[in-house]
C-alpha cells in the first residue's frame, strides 16, 4: 500500500534518564515521576498512562523525593530546597530551601497540613503548607546522622524516620523521640558497613516497616519498638516500599531489579489473625529500582534502566483488557525530533542541547525491503547548547530549514540558519516580542512566513518571521473568554488556513489563521489527544486519543465526518486497540488524499479510508496474506489499517516533501548497552 | 491339563518399596512400606524388616496411619479391599470392600476415606462404615472430582481435613468438605520465559491454610487466600532444576521439604523461603518423602527402590535398600554360596539379593568406574555374569557403546576371597572377542572350572585357569584354551551338560557338540527351520536329553545317545528354565498377549503344570531359586514347587513367583507365632541378649514349676473379679483388701520363697 523511500535514522543517541523517584496520588488519578536529570513526569494512570505533563529539569538539580500535597506537586533533592510545581503552565513555582544541607526525602502527611523533609545535618524539618506557598514551621528533634527515608503516620502524630543503622519515631506534637529501632547490619565483611534504612512506611495499626541495605524488609511494633518479624528479600539492598491503600499489600523494590510483593493474607482461612507473607516476586528491570508505588490496580516501578514499568495485578483488576496489561514507558509521549520537510534537515532535540542534521542522500532504485546505496552520508551540521542551567522545553525548525527556535522554562531563542554548501552558520535574533518569553509548544507555519507559539495562557502567539527579524502578529483565544486558568497547549496543527491546538484539559480549538478569530470547538472527549493533523485538501481535522480512539472532524461543516461516525459504529479491531503506546504523529499524503500515516513506539500504520474497516473476525495483520492471493482476491481482503512493523522503537516517523519517509528509531538495546553494569548476579547457585 | 487352583502368582519378595510414601508410626520405631502383596514393617534403628501385614491378593497401592488410633494402619490394595491392621502385632482388624472399582490411593482423615480410581481417575469419598464385624462393605459412597491426576501425590488433605486438595496439568482444585464448594486455579502452560507449569505434586500446610505445589520445571509455588476466586496469591520459589517429584511439611508446619531428580534432599524454612538446607547425594531420585508425627525422623524413598531413614539434624541413619530392578541387562542368577539373586544391581554393580530374608545382601562393584547421573551419556553396564558351580568364580562382561562400531566391552573374572567373604577380581581380559559377546557358561564339573564365551565374531572360546608362562607369579590366570567356531556362523547360546563331559553350541540353526576334554565335534543337530534361541541339557535322570527352542516357535528334545529328535512341539518360548535341582524345566511361552507357563520333564512330552495367563506381558528372565526346607507336598501339580521356587521377572520390572497354598498356610501359621516383643527392638544385641534372657527364664521356671503356675491364676482370678465387677456393686475397700493382699500370698506347697521378694 504506498512506496516509500525510508531514511532509517538511527543516530538520535537520545538516552531516558533514570527514574528517581515516583509519587501516587489516588484522587486525581495521576502518578508524578521525577528522573536523576531533574525533570519531573506526570502520567495519567485511567487514561493508558499517558505522559500528560513533562516539567524539563535543571542542571545540579538532584531531585530525591517526590511528594502530593493535595493536587500541589512538591520535591525535595540535593541542592537542599523544596520545590513546588506549577502543573498548569507545566513549569516550577518556587523552590524553598530548608536550611538543612542535602534532602534526602519529602513526605507529606495524608490531611494535607504539613511536609516533613529529612536532611543531611539530622533533622526532619516541617513546613506548614499554606495556600500559596510553604512556610517552615519547625525542627523535630535532630539526630546524628542524616535522615534517609520518612513516614508519616496515617493520623498525622507520629513520624517514623529512616537512619543509619536505626529508625527513629518522632511524635509531631513534641517533636522528640519516642523509639529508636536498630537495624541490624549484614554478617561477614558487611559487618563493618552502615546498614542504611533506605525506605519505612508507617501502618495505621502501628507496623512500620523499613527496607535497609542489608536486603531485609523489617517490620517493627511502633509501641513496644521491637522487631515483629523480618524477611530476607535480597541480597543487595531493598530500596523502595509502597503501601496499597488498605494497606493489605506492599511492594519493595529491590537493587537486583526485582519487586517483591508482601501480603497481609490470614493464615487460616476466615480468620482475623493475619500476617504479612511474602507472596509474589516481578522482575522486569535489569538494574536498580528507586522507586516503586503501589496504585489501586498496578505496581508501578522505575529505576536506574530507566523505564516506568506497570505491572497489573490480576487480583485486583476488574475487568481484564488493554488498558490492564503489563506495560513499560520508555520514550516520552512527545516528539523530540523536528523536520524541516522541504529541505531534509532534522533537528533532535537533546536534555541540553540541540542537534542538527542533514538526512542522506541515496542513488538507483531498488525492490521494495531491499536497502539502497547511499550517496552522502548524514551530515551532522550543528550543535547548539543551551544558555543557562534551565533544560530545553520545545523546539522546532521551519520546514524551509531556516530557522531554528527553542524555549526552555526561563527563555526562547530563535535562530536563523544560513547554509551554503559547507558553511553552517546562525544568527541569533535578537529583540523577540515580550510575549515570547516562554512557550509551551512551538510551530513554524508550513511556508515557514509565521512562528506560533503556545504560551502558558491557553493562547497561542503569532509572530510573523522575514530577513530583517520578527514582528508580533496578534494572539488565539479561545471564545470562552472567561476562562482565566489556562492549560498548557500540546498540539499546534497549522495548515495555512486553519490552526488546531488541544491542551491537556483535552479541549481542541481550532483557529481561522486569516481572521485570527477562534473558529470552533471540538466536543471534548474523555481521553487525551496524542496527535492530530489537518487534511490538506478536505480540511479534515484528524485526531488520535490516548486510548487508541480515532476522530475525523470537518472544520468547514463543524461536525465529525461520516468516516469517523462509521469508526465509531463499528469500533475499531482487538489488535488495535491492545496496542500499549499512543500514535505520536498523524501525517497525509498528498499523492493519496484518503490515506493517513500514523505511527507509535513499534509500528507505522497507514489507514485507508476508502477500504472498508476490519471487524474483530478479520485479520488485522493482513500483508502477508495478501501477498500470497492473486490480484484479484486482494480487494475482497484488504482492509483499512495497513501495518508496518518493520520499525522498531520508533521516536519520530515524517514524510518530507519528496515522497520519502525518515523514521528516527532509537533501538532499545542501544539504550540498555549505554546502562551502567548492574549489580552481577550468580545465575546457578544455592 | 491340570488344574492350577493352589498355585497362584504373587508378588513376594524383591518388589518395590517406593511405590507409595512410607510412614512412619508414631514413636519413631517403625516403618511401614508397601512391597507388593505386602505392606512391611521395619525397624527405624536397625533397618530390620521386622514382619508384614499380609492379606491383600494383589498390589497394595496405599498405606496411610489411622488418624483415630496411631497404632493401626489402613492400606488399600487393587483388589478393591481397605483392611485396618495392628501393625505392632501384625494383626488384620477390619476389612472393607469398596466396591467401585480398584482402589488406587487411599488418604485418610477422620473416618473419612478418599480414594481414587484407576479406570476414570476419579477422587471418590467413601465413608467408612463404624461397624464391629470384621468384614464389612463400604457403600456409601460420593464422588468429589473426576479431574484428578493419575499421580496420587498431586491429592493431599489440608489443614485438619476441612478440604482436599488436587491437581491435574495445569490446574489445582481445593475441595471443601463442609461446603462441599470447589476452588479451581489454573496456570497458564507455558509463560515468555518458557516455564514448564503442570502440577507435579501437593502438599499441605499443617496448621496454616497454605497448599505448597511442586511444578514440572522445577519451581514450588505456596498457594494462600484460596477461598477467593480472584484475591488468591501465591509466592515462587525456584531451586530444582527438574521437576519437583514430592512435597512434605514436617508435623509442626516450620518447613517444607522438598525432593526430586537430583537427589537432593532441600528444607525449606517456611515463612523464611529462601532459607534452605540441603542433604545431597541420596542416590536414586527422591520419589516421596514422609515425616514422622514428631518431626524427629524423615523418610525418603527413591528411584532405586530405596527408603533412606534421615534425622531432623539432615543426618542419614538408616538405609533400607529393595531390589533394584531398573535395568536388568544379566540373567537372573542364584549365587551358589548364599542362595542370593544376583542381577544388575547399581549402575555398574552386580546386586545380592536374599529373597528368603528379601533383603538386600551388598552391591559388588563390576565396572569400577564412577557413574555420572546424566541422560545420553554411554557408560559401562554389565550386560553377561555367570557363576560357576560352586560359587568360587564369578565371570562378567561389561559393555559400553550401543552401535556395534563403537563398541568397547571386558570380560572380567572374579575369584571368591574366603577371608573376605567376597569376590576380587582376578583376571581382566579387554579383547577376549572381536566383536560382543552373546553367551557365556561355566562347566558344571567339580574338578575344573573352564569357561565357554561365544561371541558375535563367529567363534566361541573355552577359558582356562593357568599359570601363565609370561608372569612369573603363583596366581592363577585365565587364558584363553580353545577357539572353536563352525562353518563361520555366528553363535547364539551355549551350555554345558549337568556332568560338564559334553559342550552345546548353537551356531544360527544347528547345534554342535563337543568334548571339552579333546575339544573335537561330536555331532551335530539340526532341527531347521529357525534359529536357536535356548539351549539346555536335561538334568539328573533326564540328562541324556537336550532341549532347544527356536525362533520360529518351536521346542525341540534330542535324545542324545542316539543323535535323534525325541519330540518336538510348536510353541513360542521365549524362556527356558531348567530347575538345577530337578529334572524339571520351565518354559514361558509368548502368546496373544500373555504369557503361559509349562512345567515338564524332557521325558517326555507332557507338562507337569500348565499355567495360563501368568502375566500381561512377555517373560525373558526366570530363576528357580532353592528353598530352605523344602515342602512336601504330593500333588502331582505342586509338586515341582518342592525344592525350588520359581521367579520371574517381566518386561515392566516386577518380579512375580509363584506360590501354593500350603505354603501360604505355612507362613501365616508362622507370623503368627512371631509376635515380637515390641519392648525391645530387634536389634542384633537383642538377639544375643534375648536369647540369654529366654534361656534364663527357661531355667527359671524349671526350678519353680509348681510354685508359679497356680499362683499366677489365683491371683488373676482375684484381681479380674475385682476389676471386671461394677464399681457400685463391689463390697466396700476394707472387705475386698484382705482378699487382695491374699491373693498374692504364695502358698505353702513350693519351695520356701519369701513372697515379698516375688512381688517386687
Amino acid at each position: 500500500m504506498g512506496e516509500f523511500k525510508v531514511h532509517r535514522v538511527r543516530f538520535f543517541d537520545y538516552m531516558p534518564s533514570g527514574i528517581r523517584a515516583l509519587a501516587f496520588n489516588r484522587d486525581i488519578e495521576r502518578i508524578a515521576v521525577a528522573r536523576m536529570d531533574g525533570s519531573v513526569e506526570v502520567f495519567h494512570c485511567s487514561d493508558r498512562f499517558f505522559q500528560e505533563k513533562i516539567i524539563p529539569g535543571r542542571e545540579q538539580c538532584g531531585i530525591e523525593g517526590l511528594s502530593w500535597v493535595g493536587e500541589r506537586l512538591f520535591s525535595a533533592g540535593l541542592n537542599g530546597g523544596i520545590t513546588e510545581y506549577d502543573l498548569t503552565n507545566q513549569k516550577v513555582k518556587y523552590t524553598v530551601d530548608a536550611y538543612g544541607g542535602p534532602i534526602w526525602t519529602i513526605a507529606g502527611n495524608q490531611q494535607g497540613t504539613h511536609l516533613a523533609v529529612g536532611c543531611e545535618d539530622g533533622t526532619v524539618k516541617l513546613f506548614e503548607v499554606n495556600e500559596d506557598k510553604i512556610q517552615f514551621e519547625r525542627n523535630l528533634d535532630r539526630q546524628k546522622s542524616r535522615i534517609i527515608s520518612l513516614s508519616w503516620h496515617p493520623s498525622g502524630s507520629k513520624i517514623a524516620a529512616g537512619m543509619m543503622d536505626m529508625i527513629q519515631i518522632f511524635n509531631v506534637e513534641t517533636g522528640h523521640s519516642v523509639h529508636r529501632l536498630l537495624a541490624d547490619r549484614g554478617v561477614g565483611t558487611s559487618r563493618s558497613k552502615e546498614c542504611v534504612v533506605w525506605s519505612v512506611v508507617y501502618l495505621s495499626d502501628g507496623t512500620i516497616i523499613s527496607g535497609d541495605s542489608v536486603g531485609m524488609v523489617k517490620l517493627w511494633d511502633d509501641q513496644t519498638g521491637t522487631l515483629i518479624k523480618s524477611h530476607n528479600v535480597t541480597k543487595c539492598d531493598v530500596l523502595a516500599l509502597s503501601v496499597s491503600q488498605n494497606e493489605d499489600s506492599l511492594v519493595a523494590g529491590t537493587s537486583e531489579g526485582t519487586v517483591v510483593q508482601f501480603q497481609f493474607i490470614s493464615m487460616v482461612l476466615g480468620k482475623d489473625d493475619k500476617e504479612w507473607v511474602r507472596t509474589r516476586t516481578f522482575k522486569n528491570h535489569t538494574h536498580d529500582i528507586r522507586a516503586v508505588a503501589e496504585i489501586t490496580t498496578a505496581v508501578v516501578s522505575g529505576g536506574m534502566d530507566a523505564q516506568l514499568v506497570v505491572r497489573p495485578l490480576l487480583d485486583k483488576v476488574e475487568v481484564r483488557s488493554a488498558a490492564s496489561a503489563l506495560r513499560k514507558i520508555h520514550f516520552p509521549h512527545r516528539r523530540l525530533v523536528s523536520c524541516a520537510r522541504k529541505s531534509g534537515l532534522m533537528l533532535f532535540q537533546y536534555p541540553g542541547h540541540l542537534e542538527l542534521w542533514r538526512l542522506g542522500e541515496s542513488e538507483g532504485k531498488g525492490m521494495p525491503g531491499s536497502s539502497l546505496f547511499v550517496k552522502r552520508n548524514p551530515e551532522k551540521l550543528l550543535h547548539l547548547k543551551v544558555k543557562g542551567e534551565d533544560h530545553i522545553r520545545c523546539s522546532a525548525v521551519s520546514p524551509c530549514g531556516e530557522w531554528i527556535v527553542y524555549s526552555t522554562a526561563s527563555s526562547l531563542r530563535l535562530y536563523r540558519l544560513h547554509c551554503d554548501n559547507n558553511n553552517v552558520s546562525i544568527t541569533k535574533i535578537s529583540k523577540l516580542p515580550m510575549v515570547l518569553s516562554s512557550a509551551n509548544q512551538l510551530c513554524f507555519s508550513s511556508d515557514s512566513s509565521h512562528l506560533f507559539s503556545a504560551s502558558t495562557q491557553s493562547s497561542v502567539h503569532l509572530v510573523s518571521l522575514s530577513q530583517s527579524g520578527c514582528k508580533f502578529v496578534g494572539t488565539l483565544k479561545p471564545k470562552s473568554g472567561e476562562r482565566t486558568i489556562g492549560f498548557g497547549v500540546l498540539h499546534i496543527i497549522e495548515d495555512g488556513k486553519w490552526l488546531a491546538s488541544a491542551n491537556s484539559d483535552h479541549e481542541v480549538h481550532i483557529y481561522n489563521l486569516q481572521t485570527r478569530k477562534a473558529h470552533c470547538t471540538v466536543p471534548v472527549y474523555s481521553s487525551a489527544v496524542t496527535a492530530m493533523g489537518i487534511h490538506p485538501t478536505t480540511n479534515c481535522l484528524f485526531m488520535m486519543y490516548a486510548d487508541q480512539q480515532m476522530c475525523e472532524y470537518s472544520i468547514e461543516q463543524k461536525q465529525y465526518t461520516d468516516w469517523s461516525r462509521m469508526v465509531q459504529r463499528k469500533g475499531l479491531h482487538r489488535f488495535w486497540m491492545e496496542r500499549d503506546t499512543p500514535c505520536l504523529n498523524v501525517m497525509f499524503n498528498p499523492q493519496h488524499p484518503s490515506h493517513v500515516i500514523l505511527h507509535d513506539t513499534y509500528m507505522l500504520c497507514i489507514i485507508d479510508q476508502s477500504l472498508p474497516l476490519p471487524d474483530d473476525k478479520t485479520q488485522f495483520y493482513n500483508q502477508l496474506t495478501l501477498k500470497s492471493l492473486p490480484e484479484e482476491q486482494r480487494k475482497s481482503h484488504s482492509h483499512a489499517f495497513k501495518v508496518c512493523k518493520t520499525f522498531k522503537d520508533i521516536l519520530c516517523v515524517e514524510l518530507m516533501s519528496d515522497q520519502s519517509l525518515v523514521v528516527v528509531e532509537r533501538p532499545l538495546e542501544d539504550v540498555a548497552s549505554q546502562l551502567p553494569a548492574p549489580i552481577k548476579q550468580k545465575k546457578f547457585a544455592t | 491339563m491340570v488344574e492350577t487352583s493352589d498355585i497362584r502368582v504373587v508378588r513376594c519378595g524383591g518388589s518395590k518399596v517406593n511405590l507409595t510414601p512410607p510412614i512412619i508410626s508414631s514413636d519413631s520405631r517403625f516403618v511401614l512400606c508397601t512391597s507388593g502383596d505386602l505392606v512391611k514393617v521395619y525397624s527405624t534403628r536397625t533397618e530390620e524388616w521386622l514382619h508384614s501385614l499380609q492379606g491383600h491378593t494383589n498390589q497394595v497401592t496405599g498405606i496411610t496411619l489411622n488418624p483415630a488410633n496411631h497404632l493401626q494402619v489402613y492400606s488399600c490394595s487393587v483388589d478393591g479391599t481397605v483392611k485396618l491392621w495392628d501393625f505392632i502385632d501384625g494383626i488384620l482388624i477390619k476389612v472393607q470392600l469398596v466396591e467401585v472399582h480398584e482402589t488406587v490411593e487411599i488418604f485418610l482423615s477422620s473416618g473419612l476415606c478418599v480414594s481414587a480410581c484407576p479406570e476414570c481417575f476419579q477422587l471418590v469419598s467413601v465413608h467408612l462404615p463404624k461397624s464391629a464385624e470384621q468384614e464389612v462393605e463400604a457403600k456409601e459412597m460420593s464422588a468429589v472430582s473426576s479431574h484428578i491426576s493419575k499421580n496420587p501425590s498431586c491429592t493431599a488433605f489440608g489443614r485438619g481435613g476441612e478440604y482436599i486438595a488436587f491437581a491435574r496439568h495445569l490446574q489445582l482444585n481445593v475441595y471443601f468438605f463442609r461446603k462441599q464448594k470447589t476452588y479451581s486455579f489454573s496456570l497458564k502452560a507455558t509463560d515468555k520465559k518458557g516455564a514448564k507449569n503442570a502440577f507435579t505434586c501437593i502438599a499441605c500446610h499443617p496448621t496454616d491454610d497454605c497448599i505448597a505445589t511442586g511444578h514440572e520445571d522445577g519451581k514450588i509455588r505456596l498457594w494462600r487466600n484460596f477461598i477467593h476466586k480472584k484475591e488468591y496469591t501465591y509466592s515462587t520459589q525456584h531451586w530444582h532444576h527438574n521437576a519437583v517429584n514430592t512435597l512434605c511439611f514436617t508435623p509442626e508446619g516450620t518447613h517444607l521439604l522438598s525432593g526430586g531428580i537430583e537427589s537432593v534432599l532441600v528444607q525449606w524454612q517456611y515463612g523464611a523461603d529462601n532459607r534452605k538446607e540441603f542433604l545431597p547425594r541420596l542416590g536414586g531420585s527422591i520419589l516421596h518423602i514422609s515425616a514422622s508425627s514428631d518431626g524427629q525422623l524423615f523418610c525418603t524413598s527413591h528411584s532405586d527402590n530405596k527408603i533412606t531413614v534421615i534425622e531432623s539434624s539432615f543426618k542419614v541413619c538408616g538405609v533400607i535398600q529393595g531390589l533394584v530392578k531398573d535395568a536388568v541387562l544379566t540373567d537372573l542368577m542364584i549365587d551358589p554360596r548364599s542362595k542370593a539373586l544376583v542381577l544388575n544391581g547399581k549402575p555398574g554393580h552386580l546386586q545380592f539379593y536374599s529373597l528368603l530374608r528379601d533383603k538386600h545382601l551388598y552391591n559388588l562393584d563390576i565396572v569400577q568406574q564412577e557413574y555420572i547421573y546424566e541422560a545420553g551419556l554411554d557408560q559401562f553396564e554389565v550386560v553377561k555374569a555367570a557363576f560357576d558351580i560352586k560359587g568360587s568364580w564369578l565371570a562378567t562382561v561389561e559393555e559400553r557403546g550401543k552401535k556395534s562400531s563403537d563398541l568397547e566391552f571386558f570380560l572380567k573374572l572374579w575369584a571368591f576371597d574366603e577371608r573376605t567373604q567376597s569376590f576380587v577380581l582376578n583376571t581382566t581380559i579387554t579383547a577376549a572377542h572381536t566383536d560382543r559377546i552373546i553367551s557365556m557358561c561355566f562347566s558344571s564339573s567339580e574338578e575344573t572350572t573352564m569357561l565357554v564365551t561365544a561371541a558375535e565374531d563367529s567363534q566361541f572360546k573355552a577359558w582356562c585357569q593357568g599359570a601363565d608362562a609370561d608372569t612369573q607369579q603363583d596366581q592363577n590366570f585365565w587364558s584363553c584354551d580353545f577357539v572353536g567356531s563352525y562353518h563361520k556362523l555366528n553363535p547364539t547360546n551355549c551350555s554345558f551338560s549337568a556332568d560338564s563331559s559334553l559342550l552345546a553350541v548353537s551356531f544360527q540353526e544347528v547345534i554342535t557338540i563337543w568334548s571339552p576334554d579333546t575339544w573335537e565335534m561330536l555331532t551335530t543337530l539340526c532341527q531347521p527351520p529357525g534359529v536357536i534361541r535356548d539351549l539346555c541339557f536335561g538334568r539328573l535322570s533326564c540328562s541324556k536329553y537336550l532341549l532347544g527352542t527356536t525362533t520360529k516357535n518351536l521346542l525341540c528334545c534330542w535324545n542324545l545317545l542316539t543323535c535323534e529328535l525325541e519330540w518336538s512341539t510348536s510353541v513360542d518360548v521365549s524362556k527356558l528354565q531348567p530347575d538345577p535341582f530337578s529334572e524339571n524345566v520351565a518354559a514361558f511361552s509368548y502368546q496373544s498377549k500373555h504369557t503361559d507357563l509349562f512345567v515338564f520333564k524332557p521325558s517326555e512330552p507332557r507338562p507337569l503344570f500348565t499355567n495360563k495367563n501368568v502375566c500381561s506381558e512377555k517373560v525373558h528372565r526366570a530363576v528357580f531359586v532353592p528353598r530352605e526346607e523344602p515342602l512336601n507336598s504330593c500333588d502331582e501339580s505342586t509338586q515341582w514347587l518342592n525344592r525350588s521356587q520359581l521367579y520371574f521377572l517381566t518386561q515392566n520390572m516386577d518380579l512375580l513367583t509363584f506360590s501354593t497354598a500350603t505354603e501360604e498356610d505355612r507362613m501365616l501359621s508362622s507370623s503368627k507365632q512371631l509376635v515380637i516383643d515390641d519392648s525391645v527392638a530387634v536389634t542384633p544385641f537383642y538377639l544375643l541378649l534375648g536369647k540369654h534372657r529366654q534361656q534364663q527364664q527357661k531355667l527359671n521356671t524349671q526350678s519353680h514349676p509348681v510354685s508359679d503356675k497356680p499362683q499366677q491364676t489365683q491371683g488373676s482370678v482375684t484381681i479380674k473379679e475385682l476389676l471386671h465387677t461394677p464399681a457400685h456393686v463391689l463390697p466396700a475397700a476394707s472387705v475386698l483388701c484382705s482378699m487382695f493382699v491374699n491373693s498374692f500370698l504364695i502358698s505353702n506347697t513350693g519351695v520356701q520363697q519369701d513372697p515379698l521378694s516375688w512381688l517386687t
